[in-house]
């Protein structure tokens, strides 16, 4: 083996020193965060807090959890996510399947017809306009239905069913299968993994979705977990709890940043839990998103 | 075969399509449709359809607003240094990624560095808003205790455009790393060996054969990048932007909303939408035909 110069072997521990830095610096925000919101307000108005709690408590979320709003939020963007993900995925799979048979007439002019829509679409007002003469406003629906099938997710599934050999379906179809019966008994087994992945996409989109709930809902009990947050954090809502409850249980008086820190907190953790099926399906989805090209 | 038979085989996938097709009419070119607003002076009370027409009035009035041609130049600022920003940053990352040879350290890196991502835009402004806030701000306390004054990151509209721009590399690293990770993958490892053994340093071997390697890659996504340049998210300008740094976080999509849902002027922000609509096709057909010149295969 070669002796490498000087300059190589320090290449490798240079290599992971800034990797580690980058790596840091990617989780240090939400630490800090998280160090706020179980920390004193003194440590915090003097600036010791950085990435661990000084003089832990949990005041914060005592203080927060007592919010029924914000529970009510949760419950709500929980029941959205779901309703949405799996409208989303039965309208997609059911816009995908046709549109995979070549022999389809028309096959062309459908796809005409949907794939502009992902480059030219009417503007904020005339969206905002129809959603109000459908008097969906302030309601469910409106973060539901606007946004059901997302071509660009349709086009990836049309490429995995497309790799589903052939003579599969013919087989199928001399047994006397009907399209739909083909459709649930092979097709969908056979995409799973595309149809998990797919409805994470949709999932993790809506459960982040703010800027049509801002638009769209005005009464706070249809807040989404990230408008109701929003609003924390833009101090237009004080977290809700009133004032005699706080001073009699706190020795101190807690800090906004505090009680900032916990509900960022509290919005975070369910995407934190998450999180490892997300890398694994969103890294291989990914994939399946880029091959295409 | 007859049209009897070819029915009888294939309606069922009529039938499936109905609905999408149903969606695509409803609420994709339905607000289509609404795009006449921006021709005619609307009323509330009127409506859409009896509101008068005023042909490019509206145009004319958009265009000589103060506000507009800031937010119109915003819009291109914020993207354009964006761009120079992050886009280098994952392409960099993955090819240090690259070198780490053990698989398992590899990949916690990457979990990590991936998962802003995931993140809302509205935690990711909470988090920043907090960590550079003026007083309680941890930059600025840290700042203080070392014996400096506080630097305005949030109320100056320089020092904000800094904090905007951490705030989107923070986010979307990982996210492009993982993309030229995987075209760098693609990389033929005989081209590696051949190049050691004819005496090439790391640094040569990344030159000539690494980059080269994802060359397709990166102008894909830089021509895609190119595209989206008119529209830019209303999301992070609108959270991370305030009333001080407007001069420069206003951007057409915060505008749109600001002057539309907010003020109730219809016409106006429907025409700047349309406005920016064009200008986007036009400028992803252009980075299109791009693509298409430098390497033979369009994103259309």
């Amino acid at each position: 083996m070669t002796t490498k110069p000087n300059a190589a072997r320090l290449f490798a521990p240079i290599n992971y020193a800034l990797l580690t830095l980058l790596a840091v610096i990617c989780v240090a925000p939400l630490l800090h965060i998280l160090s706020l919101s179980l920390s004193s307000s003194s440590e915090i108005l003097s600036g010791h807090v950085t990435i661990f709690p000084r003089e832990f408590n949990i005041d914060a979320y005592q203080e927060i959890l007592k919010d029924v709003s914000l529970y009510r939020s949760l419950i709500f963007t929980v029941v959205l996510t779901a309703t949405f993900t799996v409208l989303c995925m039965l309208m997609t799979i059911v816009a995908a399947f046709p549109l995979t048979k070549r022999g389809l007439k028309g096959r062309k002019y459908f796809l005409y017809i949907i794939i502009p829509t992902m480059y030219f679409g009417g503007g904020i007002i005339p969206e905002y306009l129809l959603v109000k003469e459908l008097h969906l406003l302030d309601t469910m629906w409106a973060l539901v239905l606007p946004s059901l099938i997302s071509p660009f997710y349709m086009i990836i599934l049309m490429s995995f069913i497309r790799s589903i050999p052939q003579g599969l379906e013919e087989a199928a179809e001399i047994d006397g299968a009907s399209a739909f019966k083909m459709l649930v008994r092979i097709i969908l087994p056979l995409t799973i993994p595309a149809l998990v992945t797919l409805s994470l996409f949709y999932a993790v989109g809506r459960w982040n979705g703010f800027t049509d709930a801002l638009f769209y809902i005005t009464k706070p009990d249809l807040y989404p977990l990230q408008l109701k947050l929003y609003h924390i954090v833009n101090n237009a809502t004080a977290v809700d709890v009133s004032m005699a409850e706080r001073f009699s249980e706190m020795q101190a008086p807690l800090l906004p940043e505090s009680t900032k820190a916990a509900t960022i907190i509290f919005a975070v953790t369910p995407i934190i839990l998450v999180y490892p099926w997300l890398q694994k399906y969103f890294i291989s989805g990914t994939m399946l998103g880029s091959v295409k090209e | 075969m007859s049209a009897g038979s070819y029915f009888r085989r294939f309606w069922q996938y009529y039938a499936m399509l109905f609905l999408p097709i149903l969606f695509f009419g409803l609420f994709k070119y339905g607000p289509m449709y609404g795009i006449i607003i921006a021709f005619k002076d609307y009323n509330i009370f009127q409506g859409m359809w009896t509101s008068p027409w005023n042909g490019l009035e509206t145009f004319r009035t958009v265009f000589s607003m103060h506000t507009f041609s800031t937010a119109f130049r915003n819009t291109f600022l914020l993207n354009i240094i964006d761009l120079l920003v992050s886009f280098p940053a994952p392409i960099i990352l993955a090819l240090m990624l690259n070198e780490v040879m053990r698989s398992r350290v590899k990949k916690v890196f990457q979990t990590v560095m991936y998962f802003p991502h995931f993140v809302s835009w509205v935690i990711i402004g909470g988090l920043f808003l907090q960590i550079f806030a003026t007083n309680t701000g941890i930059v600025n306390q840290m700042l203080n205790n070392a014996g400096y004054d506080s630097i305005p990151f949030l109320t100056n509209r320089y020092w904000w455009l800094i904090t905007y721009l951490a705030a989107g590399v923070w986010q979307s690293v990982g996210w492009g790393t993982i993309i030229y990770l995987a075209a760098l993958t693609g990389i033929n490892k005989e081209l590696y060996d051949a190049a050691e053994t004819d005496g090439a340093g790391r640094m040569r071997r990344m030159w000539h054969i690494t980059l080269p390697g994802i060359r397709p890659t990166i102008i894909i996504l830089f021509i895609l990048a190119i595209g989206e340049m008119p529209r830019i998210g209303f999301e992070r300008p609108y959270i991370l932007g305030n009333a001080m740094v407007s001069d420069f976080s206003e951007v057409l999509s915060t505008f749109v909303y600001k002057i539309g849902l907010q003020t109730g002027e219809f016409s106006i922000a429907t025409a700047v939408g349309l406005f920016q609509s064009v200008i986007a096709l036009v400028f992803l057909l252009s980075a299109n035909a791009l693509s298409k010149k430098f390497t033979d295969q369009g994103i259309m």
